[in-house]
């Protein structure tokens, strides 16, 4: 009866705990920065357009694509394709994926298409490519909208970020959707 | 140097630095001193009061044994009962999730009271509001504690002179909540929404995108979350692919935080056993010990993924490449390697990465890992785990001298042996037993179709699986259909016997020491922390892993390894 009583009273107390409390005050604590709390959502001109590291499908041939993605970026039910190395459906799928990307850059060569071009995420939303996975499509965005390539490898150039503290982690990130929308943006002056 | 690199080496240093103090920290918690996290007390008392609990009452190991399963059994049908009738509690459930099946809510409430997470479901879209807060971070709390509870036992009755006493569980167990997880999480979680984790209950958001489509973003409170995740040692994401998503892992910042929880507890509690019976020299050894271990796992899985897959070579892409499938560009191989290593030492469980797509000698690095699961380990039990490592040792040192072993100035009898063997055996049996379940099943019914990958990295799905579950792990090679009635029973049992009977049995161990007389240390006994002990230790854990896993590894990774 005592470990009964014992179990029941300690274990529903922990709930209230760990269970409510504990992330209630959390998630209470988060109102106070609000922006940082709801993911650094992106707004324009009213409308939620996207959070600022939640990749989003970019397939026109007006704007630089994101990394493939096992989910096709559905945000809503995420998840990487767990494909081994060697199986062989993996390496067909990298292959077409070579091929499309060699169909729409017609100058591109197959040895300077940077590995993440080529592969899916983990979670399906890398918000991320390189600076050479950008620079490979300048050419073609270039030609779609009618901009000088200089002022686009500009563009990229200036999006390009660097590691934690200039030290730690990988270099030349590119955020595609925070360079779609600057490339929206350098497109609106010039007209 | 490569910065890359330079990460992988600031995570693990930073993990060192921090870990000391917490140990010296907890220990002060075990014992009851005064620290500054006294202001808990009443509502420890409070606590204490209402559920009838005497946390000063002395218990011995078979006391404290009952009261650590008795909670433990109200976790588990907690968690059973909230899962299979999951519908029935509509509020904190706006999207409107149905119940589980049986067997599915089985397996959840086993993974997560015995601290594994192993998820054969998918955060986002199967667990509502209250099943991931009332129900699985309540349980990443008390199973965490309950680890670590049965650690500080463990250290109290390697420190006895003489007297049965090992303490109190439930005061332990307590404690380890509101002094050690909670302050951490509450740390974490703050520098986790300071970076845009998501910390909301605003359920799906509808989003515009550049080209005029509209999706759904889930979001919820998931800085809490994934701060006591990886905190405990339990994995369990709040979204389905854990770690690698955006709003768990936002930036580099957040993944040194994250991975430095992983290690930051189970490394601690070396240092603990060290300040806790005074023998810090012996703790350098042992930390010393699995770190050798922990170093040269990193840097083999860190050179494999950094030199990719040799196939994309032939079909014409540079060489120079990593493998980046399954991985983030934000965090870069070196840190996704770094990560599956201390999540698989730790029996941890979350993933910065997917394990399945890593290069095949990678993966069997995570794989053997798990298999000896005592490099740190988890949150007190992976302490307890590397405790039956040293008494097998000593007891081979002992042979090796021609002296009756001792410990701590404890004699090593027949007793403790037995025990400390049949708990050693425990962990490859249930795991060549599951995979050859498995295997057998797949080959006779091969229309079960759990297989993501055909031949030899198949076989590695289903050896990943049956590991993770006995070493209490969580993560997965994730390709594996695992939501079905027979993996979910069998994980289930695994996890179940995994978790307790390493539990139980070095209790038993540190029971009956605790009861002996102490021996006097002559100078023909055995030198604990001596580099040659230390030599010993590690051919010990390597011997029973190799000898007992080589068969399975070179059936799988290796074997795939090799089709390059």
């Amino acid at each position: 009866m005592k470990s009964l009583r014992i179990a029941l009273v300690l274990g529903f107390s922990t709930i209230i705990l760990f269970g409510v409390l504990y992330p209630m005050a959390m998630v209470g604590i988060g109102k106070a920065i609000p922006h940082q709390a709801n993911g650094l959502p992106i707004e324009k001109d009213g409308k939620l357009i996207g959070f600022e590291n939640v990749g989003q499908p970019f397939s026109s041939s007006q704007y630089f694509w994101s990394r493939p993605s096992a989910v096709g970026y559905d945000a809503s039910s995420t998840g990487g394709s767990n494909l081994g190395p060697t199986n062989p459906d993996f390496l067909a799928l990298v292959q077409g994926r070579i091929d499309t990307l060699i169909k729409y850059h017609p100058k591109l060569k197959v040895e300077d298409i940077p590995v993440e071009m080529i592969t899916a995420s983990g979670g399906g939303l890398d918000p991320h490519i390189t600076k050479q996975g950008a620079l490979i499509q300048v050419s073609r965005i270039a030609e779609n909208r009618g901009l000088e390539v200089e002022a686009l490898n500009q563009l990229v150039e200036e999006h390009s970020e660097s590691p934690f503290l200039g030290l730690f982690g990988p270099s030349d990130r590119v955020n595609v959707l925070k360079l779609n929308l600057a490339l929206d943006e350098l497109a609106a002056n010039q007209n | 140097m490569n910065t890359e690199i330079l990460g992988v080496i600031l995570i693990f240093l930073l993990s060192v630095a921090l870990a000391w103090p917490l140990g010296k920290y907890m220990v002060k918690v075990f014992r009851g001193d005064k620290t500054w996290s006294d202001f808990m007390s009443p509502l420890e008392r409070l606590v204490f009061k209402l559920s009838g609990i005497d946390p000063n009452q002395p218990m011995d190991w078979k006391q404290n044994l009952k009261a650590l399963l008795g909670i433990n059994i109200f976790f588990f049908l907690f968690a059973f009962i909230a899962l299979a009738f999951q519908s029935l509690h509509p509020f904190w459930n706006p999207v409107g999730i149905g119940n589980w099946e049986p067997t599915l809510a089985f397996n959840t409430a086993v993974s997560f009271t015995t601290n594994t997470n192993l998820q054969h479901y998918s955060g986002e879209t199967g667990a509502s509001y209250f099943t991931q807060l009332l129900v699985f971070c309540w349980l990443q709390f008390v199973s965490a504690a309950t680890g670590i509870a049965a650690c500080a036992l463990l250290f109290q009755g390697l420190k006895n002179k003489t007297g049965s006493n090992l303490g109190n569980f439930y005061n332990l167990m307590m404690k380890s909540c509101t002094r050690i997880l909670l302050p951490l999480a509450i740390v974490l979680s703050l520098i986790l929404t300071i970076n845009g984790s998501t910390t909301n209950f605003d359920g799906l958001q509808e989003v515009t995108t550049l080209e005029g489509e509209t999706i759904q973003v889930a979001g919820g409170p998931t800085a809490p979350m994934v701060a006591i995740k990886q905190l405990g040692t339990n994995g369990g994401g709040y979204f389905g692919p854990n770690s690698t998503h955006p709003f768990e892992n936002p930036n580099y910042l957040t993944n040194i935080a994250e991975n430095i929880a992983i290690l930051l507890i189970p490394m601690a509690l070396v240092f603990a056993f060290g300040f806790y019976l005074n023998r810090k020299k012996l703790a350098m050894l042992f930390f010393a010990v699995m770190s050798i271990l922990f170093i040269a796992f990193v840097a083999i899985s860190v050179s494999e993924e950094m030199n990719g897959n040799p196939a994309f070579t032939e079909m014409g892409l540079a060489a120079n490449q990593s493998n980046m499938e399954g991985k983030e560009v934000r965090f870069g191989p070196a840190a996704s390697s770094l990560w599956g290593v201390s999540t698989t030492a730790t029996s941890n469980g979350s993933v910065n990465s997917m394990h399945d797509s890593h290069t095949p000698l990678s993966g069997g690095i995570f794989l053997l890992d798990m298999m000896i699961n005592a490099v740190y380990g988890g949150v007190g039990v992976g302490f307890i785990n590397f405790f039956v490592f040293v008494i097998v040792a000593v007891f081979i040192a002992g042979q090796m001298i021609g002296r009756t072993p001792d410990l701590l100035g404890k004699k090593i009898e027949a007793r403790e042996v037995k025990i400390a063997a049949l708990v050693v055996i425990l962990h490859p049996l249930l795991i060549l037993v599951g995979t050859a379940l498995a295997s057998y099943g797949i080959v006779q019914n091969p229309e079960y179709g759990w297989l993501n990958n055909p031949s030899f990295h198949g076989f590695s799905e289903m050896l990943y699986e049956n590991t993770s579950a006995a070493a209490n792990n969580g993560s997965g090679f994730e390709g594996l259909g695992d939501n079905t009635q027979f993996w979910n029973i069998l994980t289930g049992i695994i996890m179940l016997l995994g978790r307790y009977l390493p539990i139980i049995g070095p209790l038993a161990i540190v029971g009956s020491l605790a009861a002996k007389k102490p021996v006097p240390t002559t100078s023909g006994s055995l030198q604990l922390d001596s580099p040659a002990f230390g030599a010993v230790l590690i051919s010990v854990i390597l011997i029973v892993a190799a000898l007992a896993f080589f068969p399975a590894l070179a059936l799988g990774p290796l074997a795939e390894y090799f089709t390059f």
